[in-house]
């Protein structure tokens, strides 16, 4: 018997009217691996996270997770199957406090006193404790992606999509950051799509390169960020 | 857990408030007041279902008074042909609810935009309006009631203890039974509010992609709200037709709907206190201004509405948490600042 991939996309297709932002993308992540993404912008990074949680529906091509069909399925229905997402901007619920925020990710099963647990676990990890009592929208912006990032784990999802987590971190920020993902990449799989190439380095095993709608090149990550091609569409003014 | 604690604090305290009230104020005042206190109380319970699915559901309903008067109704023409009002005081609840669940239904499961909730729940009610206002005539009948168009179902009988038609309740014990009716739905919301549902429905409101993308569907609480929306407006319809005696389309009409929305705006989004003081205070204001006939009412409450969105944005209720906490802040901070001077 053959080993089911924990997610499979095959020939994933976004096309919005005339331009097709991802073009026959086939990308396969094994359980418990750690994918970096990067790419220029506009090369279809986040469209073709927003169509792995539902919240675009694909004009062609296939996403299984765990080898079922989740293609074009409802984004609450992708969250329940355990895949959680940290947007590129973030999502949180403003209004309310940072353990509200991550109550609220972890009451979706099982009674209150489980979810307060599943929070508290989930605060404690990212060191929100002190804040826990203000309102998301009143933090910094690095805060607040912490904040994000709490949700995504107290819902205990099995794969973890993050879209620009380090983005205006400060350094100090950045390099916690970076053992949290290493932290989490023990138990869990994630998906992580970043700009800054001192971070990637810090994180990164196998890197995928998006261009223009398509996977230009997918290798470890020495060997892709030595590549000239990827220096091209990509790295030329800031390769480290 | 302090939070929680003040929490369970202050919800006992606005009971033992309403309580009092429910028995105090026949002690205080005459019949004319008590029945003027009748009225406050039926557009309280009203303000509360703006208030809840507006300031916790984000859905902005501009026609709460469909579901108001669709209560009213209800209990006319269920009492006229039972005789018995029990079982209309439970149609007034259940028959706005299920009007709402069928409307939200197409509106969340829809996903239509919020603007486009808000066009046509004023649409619907508007619809009720006219549709209402063309059954004059002997033709239009539902069992024994006459729906009687634009003049309406005049002599309504009243509440009666439940399965004795002969025994109706005088107008102290509409009282009672309206000022326990009001008490009771703000204990349930609330109730509803401490729970998860009531949490992720506000969670919603705040942000409903990242609800979604915690595995909620947002269209099932939205419908669940506006139905919970729909019957609390219902048994406030309920007590309205029974503090007037009679009922007739203005209900439904488009200055009921704006009234509802004043009461909460005026009161505070977010709270549930807020529209219950927004609906007493402006069904106070009315009521003064109709018997001195000097002013237009419709006119004043522009103008009080246009100073509250300019001045107090948030309403009253909200305003006064916030000066009320900066104040304790200020004394807090005075010790915690001196303690530092000593300190140094």
């Amino acid at each position: 018997m053959t080993v089911v991939p924990l997610l499979t996309a095959r020939g994933l297709t976004m096309r919005f009217g005339g331009v097709t932002a991802v073009d026959a993308v086939d990308l396969t992540l094994g359980e418990v691996e750690l994918r970096c993404l990067i790419g220029p912008n506009g090369a279809g990074k986040s469209t073709f996270f927003k169509m792995l949680t539902g919240q675009l529906q694909p004009s062609a091509g296939e996403i299984r997770f765990r080898g079922q069909d989740i293609t074009g399925a409802k984004t609450h229905r992708i969250a329940r199957l355990g895949v959680g997402i940290k947007t590129q901007v973030p999502n949180v619920f403003n209004g309310l406090s940072v353990r509200e925020n991550v109550f609220i990710a972890a009451s979706r099963m099982g009674s209150m006193r489980r979810a307060r647990q599943l929070a508290e676990a989930a605060m404690d990890r990212l060191g929100l404790g002190p804040i826990a009592h203000r309102l998301v929208g009143q933090l910094a912006h690095g805060q607040r992606q912490w904040v994000e990032i709490g949700t995504v784990l107290a819902q205990d999802p099995e794969l973890i999509l993050l879209d620009e987590p380090a983005a205006g971190m400060t350094h100090e920020e950045v390099v916690r950051t970076s053992a949290l993902i290493r932290e989490i990449n023990r138990t869990h799989a994630l998906i992580v799509v970043e700009h800054d190439m001192q971070f990637i380095r810090m994180i990164a095993k196998t890197v995928t390169v998006f261009n223009q709608g398509r996977i230009l090149v997918e290798d470890h990550v020495d060997r892709v960020l030595a590549d000239q091609r990827v220096r091209d569409v990509y790295l030329g003014k800031q390769a480290a | 857990m302090t939070g929680a604690r003040a929490g369970w604090a202050g919800f006992a305290a606005m009971i033992a408030a309403g309580v009092l009230l429910l028995v105090g104020l026949p002690m205080v005042t005459d019949l004319f007041g008590l029945v003027q206190a009748t009225l406050f109380v039926a557009m309280a319970v009203l303000a509360l279902s703006q208030g809840f699915i507006w300031g916790y559901g984000g859905i902005m309903s501009f026609g709460q008074s469909a579901f108001f008067g669709l209560g009213a109704y209800t209990y006319a023409v269920a009492t006229i042909n039972l005789g018995d009002s029990t079982l209309p005081v439970l149609l007034t609840i259940a028959i706005p609810a299920a009007f709402a669940a069928l409307l939200g239904y197409f509106m969340f499961y829809g996903r239509i935009s919020d603007a486009y909730v808000g066009v046509i729940t004023l649409t619907v009610t508007v619809i009720l309006f006219n549709v209402m206002n063309s059954t004059a005539g002997d033709a239009y009948h539902i069992g024994a009631a006459q729906l009687g168009g634009f003049n309406g179902i005049p002599s309504v009988p009243p509440l009666n203890w439940p399965g004795d038609p002969s025994a109706a309740l005088d107008p102290q014990q509409i009282w009672y039974f309206a000022a326990g009716v009001l008490i009771l739905v703000y204990a349930l919301l609330r109730g509803i509010l401490a729970s998860r549902y009531g949490r992720v429905v506000v969670a919603i409101r705040e942000n409903e992609t990242r609800a979604m993308l915690l595995g909620y569907d947002p269209r099932l609480y939205k419908l669940l709200t506006f139905t919970i929306g729909g019957a609390v407006a219902g048994i406030a319809g309920c007590l309205y037709v029974n503090w007037s005696g009679f009922i007739s389309p203005p209900v439904f009409g488009l200055a009921q709907s704006a009234q509802i929305i004043i009461f909460a705006l005026l009161g505070g989004l977010g709270t549930l206190l807020g529209p219950i003081i927004g609906a007493v205070a402006v069904q106070y204001l009315i009521n003064a201004i109709g018997t001195q006939q000097t002013l237009n009412a419709n006119l004043l409450l522009g103008v009080i509405l246009m100073g509250f969105v300019l001045l107090v944005p948030q309403g009253v209720v909200p305003a006064a948490r916030v000066l009320l906490r900066g104040l304790l802040d200020r004394g807090r901070g005075v010790r915690v600042t001196e303690a530092a001077e000593r300190r140094a």
